[in-house]
């Protein structure tokens, strides 16, 4: 087979992280190849190099045997290599015409031809089967719609690759199942295409192999049937299958008054109804695939995201979730993404510890300075939270040690249930044993601890129960012995 | 080559390269002053109070610098203020028609400052309850409040919007010892608002907001109350200017009473190390802006330059200022001077 694209032993190192090592990919003509891994894993860098974002330190690329050097997306689409990125990046405000036709207008007599772009833009998209209107602004259109779009930008007359980034994203099944046929059309005229999603019912529904990456490297490629979800999953979670279980304590139940109930908790389109209980001194982890639902479900809880069904219930009392009412009966959460919904750059490490705690008591219960200046350095000591000081903003602090601080946040602010949402993300390997072991010790002080973790060795750590989630719903709880890393992965996998 | 003395460094605390640039402006535009008129910084007692430039910097500096320190709030959440000059005009009308009407003074005080906190109110109702931008969110009530403040005005006919009253005209023009009153209402005004802030934790709050709205929110700050009583303070702000402005001329005025304050006060916060893009109050800062603002107008006036110079001037000195606060311009010098021993 003849690959149409092709990348060999390509390797990028940005500062700190080695994004891709030694990775090999190729595509051939009317071959739809699925790219999978977790986040982190290289996919993004290697969709880079594909189209001209970034530049391989190493490694070479070929287009139908040619080497080729891409110094832009530009030239990536003047080579015939389109791509539909995850987020649409077109311009809602603009008709759909000037979307499509942005960067190569047609001129006449160098003045713009719109007549021609939009008989242009008609064509490309009657090509995908769409017929709209394309004097209108492309943000009245459904996503569904303006992901087609995007697709039909990024087919020129000469594209022979395309690369589609979690196209079905924000999609409902009908909306998906069209645009997968809309892929197979594709194919069947001959175009070599990349597919991500996390979506693993999609990707088997269309590649005709897949390649895997952990960690920057290349771990698997093969056809679907040689790659089952069953071996699929531990090639991307990456676990050697006899790696080292936590000693358990046999019989380590927790009953008594559940601290937190969670019943029929859901989201219309986010999450389906899940019930949850956590106990005093319990730690419960929460487990699946990249876009199972782990953090929706640890929002829905803490109330973050607010909840369409069910009810929660906290020692005994139900109440209307929401992140004030949560604190307020000591629930506190860490949230995945620091930098949007974390960290407050421009304050000091002291004030970002200090503000869960504070808006608990209240705005007229200050705490002193000299309270705060405590509970700070008490923070940066527990946490080893490298500064030179407590008066530092929190923005000029690296990425773990930012992470640490949105969780001494959280554990200040006295909660009863801690919920943890990728706690370790970032984080140095000698940070992350200590926060292992800190969420136990925290256990083992009668919280009920909450984590959402894609790390299979961490969540078997720390946790007495794990439950698993995939495609926004639960679809199993584990204890006591049953908490290993292949039980876990035959969960996440099985049909 | 080595260099014969190494390159000027400030390693000061971290606190201090906000409050330095405007010091050291003001200390610029004072050396001036000095040199083209020796007199400039003389202070008489006259008539049983201070007297000179000093002081008339400071005197006429105050209702900016009150405005300003509501300013700042607002600007801490990443928000704006336009309205401040028309809420001015509003209060300013307020004040007269309760007069007008037979009030007590103290009352009219009274009613003229709820109106300030009503415009707030207003204001915060469309920024953080309806979630307008704050720029266009105010810009409703600067472009209508002068015209709310002529509709006041109507109320007693407004055929003669001028009053008499020694409760405010002393508040505004008087003094109390050797010291304007007005300066110390100032001072007041701004110790009782940093207490207000910093001494609870909704000075914390605040910022938190103004850094990001989404982590304050998961953090337990109500964001939205927050933001609307960042509001109703440069509301309430804003009037104790509008009464010490309107007593000073003892008329209402809407056309154009603190015409401009919203932009003087805008920019005495951004001279004073606050940034548009929210997460930090500085109070002190923005005090020291309005002062420095003043402090230029009064110098160009004091200099015998002719007073059509007066706007072009003081915008390139504010120019200066801004680019002495800019990390980019100071980092551009840097090399340039370090390219050049080489």
């Amino acid at each position: 087979m003849t690959a149409r694209i092709e990348i060999v032993a390509a390797a990028k190192t940005y500062p700190g992280v080695r994004a891709l090592d030694d990775v090999d990919f190729h595509v051939a003509a009317g071959e739809v190849h699925a790219l999978l891994g977790e986040n982190g894993a290289g996919k993004s860098t290697l969709i880079k190099i594909m189209t001209g974002a970034a530049t391989a330190d190493a490694g070479e690329l070929r287009l139908d045997g040619r080497p080729m050097r891409f110094a832009s997306p530009a030239d990536a689409r003047a080579a015939g290599v389109g791509a539909v990125y995850q987020e649409v990046n077109l311009v809602p405000t603009l008709t759909v015409t000037e979307n499509l036709a942005l960067g190569r207008l047609p001129r006449r007599f160098g003045l713009v031809d719109w007549r021609a772009a939009r008989v242009q833009a008609r064509l490309r998209l009657r090509k995908l089967g769409v017929e709209i209107d394309v004097e209108r602004p492309l943000g009245v259109y459904s996503i569904a719609i303006q992901q087609l779009v995007a697709i039909a930008r990024a087919l020129d007359e000469d594209t022979s690759v395309l690369v589609l980034d979690e196209p079905t994203a924000s999609l409902d099944a009908a909306e998906t199942a069209r645009l997968l046929d809309i892929v197979r059309e594709l194919k069947g005229q001959g175009l070599a295409i990349v597919f991500i999603s996390h979506f693993l019912d999609q990707v088997y529904a269309i590649a005709d192999r897949l390649t895997v990456l952990r960690n920057g490297r290349r771990v698997g490629v093969g056809t679907p049937q040689e790659i089952p979800p069953a071996k699929l999953v531990p090639l991307m979670l990456g676990r050697e299958l006899e790696a080292v279980e936590r000693a358990r304590a046999a019989g380590q139940t927790h009953t008594g008054e559940p601290i937190l109930v969670a019943q029929g908790l859901g989201k219309t389109r986010v999450m389906a109804p899940f019930d949850l209980t956590l106990h005093p001194g319990e730690a419960v982890g929460l487990s699946g695939l990249l876009g199972a639902g782990r953090t929706e479900s640890a929002k829905l809880i803490f109330g973050a995201l607010r909840a369409d069904s069910g009810s929660l219930k906290i020692a005994g009392e139900k109440i209307n979730p929401s992140p004030r009412a949560s604190l307020a009966r000591g629930i506190a959460f860490c949230p995945e993404d620091r930098k949007a919904e974390g960290i407050f750059a421009e304050l000091s490490i002291r004030e970002n510890i200090a503000i869960a705690l504070q808006s608990k008591r209240g705005w007229l219960k200050a705490l002193s300075r000299a309270e705060q200046d405590r509970l700070a350095s008490e923070m940066i000591e527990a946490l080893g939270i490298a500064t030179p000081d407590a008066e530092k903003p929190v923005g000029q602090l690296s990425g773990g040690n930012q992470q640490k601080a949105v969780l001494a946040r959280a554990l200040v602010s006295d909660p009863r249930v801690l919920i943890l949402d990728e706690p370790t993300r970032g984080i140095d390997v000698g940070a992350h044993a200590e926060i292992v072991a800190l969420i136990r010790r925290l256990a083992g002080q009668g919280l009920a601890v909450l984590v959402a973790s894609s790390e299979l060795e961490e969540l078997i750590a720390v946790s007495d129960r794990v439950a698993v989630l995939r495609d926004r719903a639960f679809v199993g709880e584990l204890s006591g012995a049953d908490i290993n890393q292949q039980t876990i992965m035959r969960t996440i996998a099985a049909p | 080559m080595k260099s014969f003395s190494p390159p000027l460094k400030i390693s000061t605390p971290r606190a201090a390269p906000r409050l330095l640039w405007p010091l050291v402006a003001l200390a610029l535009i004072f050396a001036v002053d000095g040199i083209i008129s020796p007199h400039f910084f003389a202070i008489r007692i006259v008539e049983g109070r201070l007297f000179g430039n000093l002081v008339d910097i400071v005197y006429r500096a105050t209702p900016i610098a009150i405005v300003a320190l509501g300013m700042a709030i607002v600007i801490g959440t990443k928000g704006i203020d336009l309205s401040v000059g028309a809420i001015i005009a509003i209060v300013g009308a307020t004040l007269d028609w309760r007069i007008h009407m037979g009030d007590p003074h103290l009352l009219a005080l009274a009613i003229a400052l709820a109106a300030g906190v009503a415009c707030g109110l207003w204001n915060g109702l469309l920024v953080a309850v309806l979630d307008i931008q704050p720029i266009i969110a105010t810009l409703i009530l600067m472009v209508s409040g002068r015209g709310v403040g002529l509709m006041i005005n109507l109320i007693y006919g407004g055929s003669d919007p001028s009053f008499e009253s020694p409760l405010l005209q002393g508040l505004s023009t008087g003094h109390i010892g050797l010291i304007p009153t007005r300066i110390l209402v100032g001072i007041g005004l701004w110790i009782a608002l940093w207490a207000l802030v910093r001494r609870t934790a909704l000075g914390l709050f605040l910022e938190a907001v103004g850094a990001n709205p989404k982590a304050a929110e998961l953090a337990g700050v109500e964001a939205r109350a927050i933001k609307w009583a960042a509001y109703v303070i440069s509301g309430f702000m804003a009037a104790a200017a509008g009464v010490i402005l309107t007593a000073d001329t003892h008329t209402s005025d809407p056309v154009s009473i603190g015409l401009y304050s919203e932009l003087d006060a805008i920019l005495a916060v951004v001279i004073g190390g606050g940034s548009l893009n929210g997460g930090r109050i500085y109070l002190l800062g923005a005090v020291l802006g309005a002062v420095v603002i003043q402090a230029l107008t009064t110098s160009i006036l004091t200099s015998g330059l002719p007073p059509e110079y007066n706007l072009v001037v003081k915008a390139g000195v504010v120019l200066v200022v801004l680019l002495l606060q800019s990390a980019r311009t100071r980092a551009a010098v840097a090399r340039l001077a370090t390219g050049r021993k080489r």
